[in-house]
């Protein structure tokens, strides 16, 4: 019975796989990326990617005015006007999601590497004064008076542990990322207008059926995501194999010691390659918006546990590996959901990492963002 | 450099304190910690103590029933992780699978269909906690660093799915009317009265850092530390490294079954959303939080992580934003734990190994 259902909607469940899976590798991207140069699982991306879709949701309701229904319709756009809002949407995810990435190096992870820096120490006494400031007052004005008066010479304090320059153990970064991806979620759910609630995104295409494939219907979101996806990939692989910045982030791949010896700024490396992720998972949270039409506080956690299993997939921190487990995973998600069953999706994602891992220790591709010429 | 290596990274200065106290004569330490477990059994009364109680009274909700569901629970899990990831250097973001097949083992023999006595249904428990750990161990363990944090992640969720798809596993309703220890007494383990779970619980955790000190000063605890040092220098060395890793998840996965069965049998219910994915995230911090490695810094790192949520529960839904906040602190500025690992103990030389 079910297996007469794949037969019949086989090329269906393939289309959406794959558009699946390209959502997937663009955030996988972020984490191999940071993997590549810090061997770091930034658990906090997927927050990344959360903030990219709030900023996907404010720049359609705000810059652009849309409301989520107009007489009862949806808001389609068409036309040159449909272009420039997905396109200006799409900066303004890769603004916010880039943004964010880098203000999460400098305070969470530079500090552990010995480097921290006025800015982490000025919005980690900032934050350390908000919460001190919860204890006497629930008044958020209050509270961010108190947290400015007290961020000052506190920052002050910390730029002075700072200087000690103390390298930290490697799980101490994977708890600090853990932390900060719980803060980011959790300042959404609290002081975002509508708490914890699904946000429904303005829907500004209308997701017509632009051809068939096999019998499969090819919507247009499917089309775009497609061309998005590859066209940031393609431009991604030519920075960190052509630029000189690119050159920085293979040398700081391979071994980061050397290439400061060598001159590298390792810092502004790791920062550039945090940004660069960042950019690319505010693309995937504009392509999610498009194809799901709506977002969360906790949106980011279940797709980040999946693009990094995507990334080992792989091979982490080989970012053609990326894209090649980002669709095996959306792949096997579609096809092994609807052979057994939707409640088993996740399942059979970990299963096929499992495999995946017995025969190849180091993911379909292997690991390279440093080891070989990508 | 892989996750492994890390772990190689020596461990701060350590505590004053520590080092007082183990310079007093034996009478003395003995006294201290006998007054020090004395206090401990009567962790249940603290809320009364004047200042104390002011410290440590979770407002809103019932300090017993915090002590018991939450802190004894996180207590316990962080000292098997602990085998894990502080002596073995094996990251396992998993763990909540062995404290859901100990809780779902004691859920399904003492209620509805079989009906054992508590008493039985625990060694099965932590037995069916180890069986799931060397299952679990024995494809995985020749991965290294975070692919096995990954699997490990994986196994975690399998396991709660499964339970949630399984009818006999009650699906996501769960399974209740789970049997309770047997009242002896004056100890009369109701729905009412949680102290005497927090007697029997302690007992237990001492048990535990008993049998664990031991294994640690022991052959195996050797083994596991070279393992942790540097796994092909161990290899080499002729340490059987899969048997010691395998060990090290099984006794781990043991003390995980023993944490979920006796949560089972306090809270009386078990169903799929006990066991989410972020719950053993939770418990990795209570470790690092803590000190990895350190036996007493994971009871404080445990302790912390379960009792911060709930004593600022004034904060409302602020809190857990604050207990991120808190985390990435406590990192940035003891990144070693708060009580990190004594260096001596192992007898390796404690140089910083420059990156």
């Amino acid at each position: 019975m079910r297996d007469w259902l794949i037969y019949r909607t086989f090329w269906d469940l393939t289309v959406s796989g794959v558009a699946l899976g390209l959502i997937y590798a663009l955030v996988a991207l972020g984490y191999t990326m940071v993997y590549g140069v810090l061997r770091l699982i930034n658990f906090a991306h997927s927050e990344i990617f959360m903030v990219g879709t709030f900023g996907v949701l404010i720049s359609l309701t705000q810059v652009f005015g849309i409301n989520l229904f107009e007489d009862g319709e949806y808001p389609y756009r068409s036309g040159i006007v449909l272009v420039l809002i997905l396109l200006g949407s799409t900066v303004a995810a890769m603004v916010v999601s880039g943004a964010g990435a880098v203000v999460l190096e400098r305070t969470a992870y530079r500090p552990l590497r010995g480097a921290g820096d006025t800015f982490g120490a000025v919005v980690l006494a900032f934050l350390t004064g908000l919460i001190a400031s919860f204890l006497f007052t629930d008044s958020m004005m209050t509270n961010l008076m108190i947290a400015a008066v007290i961020t000052g010479p506190l920052a002050v304090v910390y730029v002075r542990i700072f200087r000690k320059g103390r390298q930290a153990p490697r799980l101490a970064f994977l708890i600090s990322a853990i932390g900060a991806s719980m803060a980011m979620a959790e300042a959404v759910a609290t002081w975002g207008p509508d708490e914890r609630v699904v946000y429904k995104t303005p829907r500004v295409l209308e997701k017509k059926v632009l051809f068939n494939f096999f019998g499969a219907d090819v919507r247009i979101d499917y089309v775009i995501v497609a061309f998005g996806a590859i066209l940031m990939m393609t431009a991604l692989l030519l920075f960190v194999n052509r630029t000189r910045l690119g050159r920085g982030i293979r040398a700081v791949a391979q071994d980061a010691e050397t290439a400061r010896i060598l001159g590298v700024n390792v810092n502004s490396v790791i920062l550039v390659t945090f940004l660069l992720g960042g950019a690319m998972a505010g693309g995937a949270a504009m392509m999610f918006t498009l194809v799901y039409d709506q977002t969360r506080f906790n949106i980011g956690f279940l797709l980040g546990v999946k693009s990094f299993t995507a990334a080992v997939l792989g091979g982490i921190g080989n970012i053609k590996g990326a894209l090649l487990g980002g669709i095996v995973l959306g792949l096997a998600e579609n096809y092994g959901s609807s052979i057994f069953g939707g409640q088993w999706k996740d399942v059979i994602a970990f299963i096929v990492l499992l495999v995946v891992l017995m025969f190849r220790p180091t993911g379909i591709l292997g690991e390279s963002l440093g080891k070989a010429r990508v | 450099m892989s996750l492994t290596e890390s772990f190689r990274r020596r461990t701060a200065p350590q505590l004053h304190v520590g080092n007082k106290f183990r310079s007093l004569p034996k009478s003395a330490r003995w006294s201290i910690g006998a007054i020090i477990i004395a206090a401990c059994y009567f962790t249940p009364y603290w809320p009364d103590v004047p200042v104390l109680g002011w410290i440590v009274d979770t407002p809103g909700t019932s300090f017993e029933n915090v002590l018991t569901d939450q802190i004894m629970m996180f207590i316990l899990v962080a000292l098997g992780l602990n085998v894990v990831v502080g002596f073995a250097g094996l990251l396992d973001l998993g763990y909540v699978g062995f404290y859901a097949v100990g809780a779902y083992t004691t859920a399904v023999m003492t209620s509805g269909q079989f009906s054992w006595p508590w008493i039985a249904a625990m060694p099965l428990s932590i037995l069916m906690a180890m069986i799931a750990g060397v299952v679990l161990g024995t494809p995985t363990l020749r991965l290294r660093g975070d692919y096995l944090a990954i699997v490990t992640l994986g196994f975690g969720e399998i396991i709660r799915i499964t339970a949630n798809n399984s009818d006999w596993l009650g699906g996501p309703r769960g399974i209740n009317k789970i049997a309770r220890p047997p009242s002896f007494g004056p100890f009369e383990f109701s729905v009412l009265n949680a102290k005497p779970y927090w007697y029997l619980g302690f007992t237990v955790i001492l048990i535990v850092i008993f049998v664990l000190t031991r294994l640690e000063n022991s052959r195996v605890g050797r083994a596991w530390a070279a393992v942790r040092e540097d796994e092909d220098a161990a290899e080499l060395m002729g340490v059987n490294t899969f048997k010691f890793k395998l060990w090290a998840f099984a006794i781990g996965a043991a003390i995980g079954g023993l944490a979920g069965a006796l949560y089972a049998s306090k809270v009386g219910f078990v169903n799929p959303d006990n066991f989410q994915l972020q719950l053993s995230i939770l418990f990795l911090a209570a470790v690092v939080l803590g000190g990895t490695g350190s036996m007493y810094g994971v009871i404080m790192g445990g302790i912390l992580v379960a009792w911060i949520p709930e004593r600022f529960r004034g904060f409302d839904t602020r809190r857990y934003f604050v207990f991120g906040v808190v985390l990435v602190l406590v990192m940035v500025f003891r990144p070693q734990g708060i009580i990190p690992r004594r260096t001596a103990a192992a007898g390796i030389s404690g140089k910083e190994e420059s990156e």
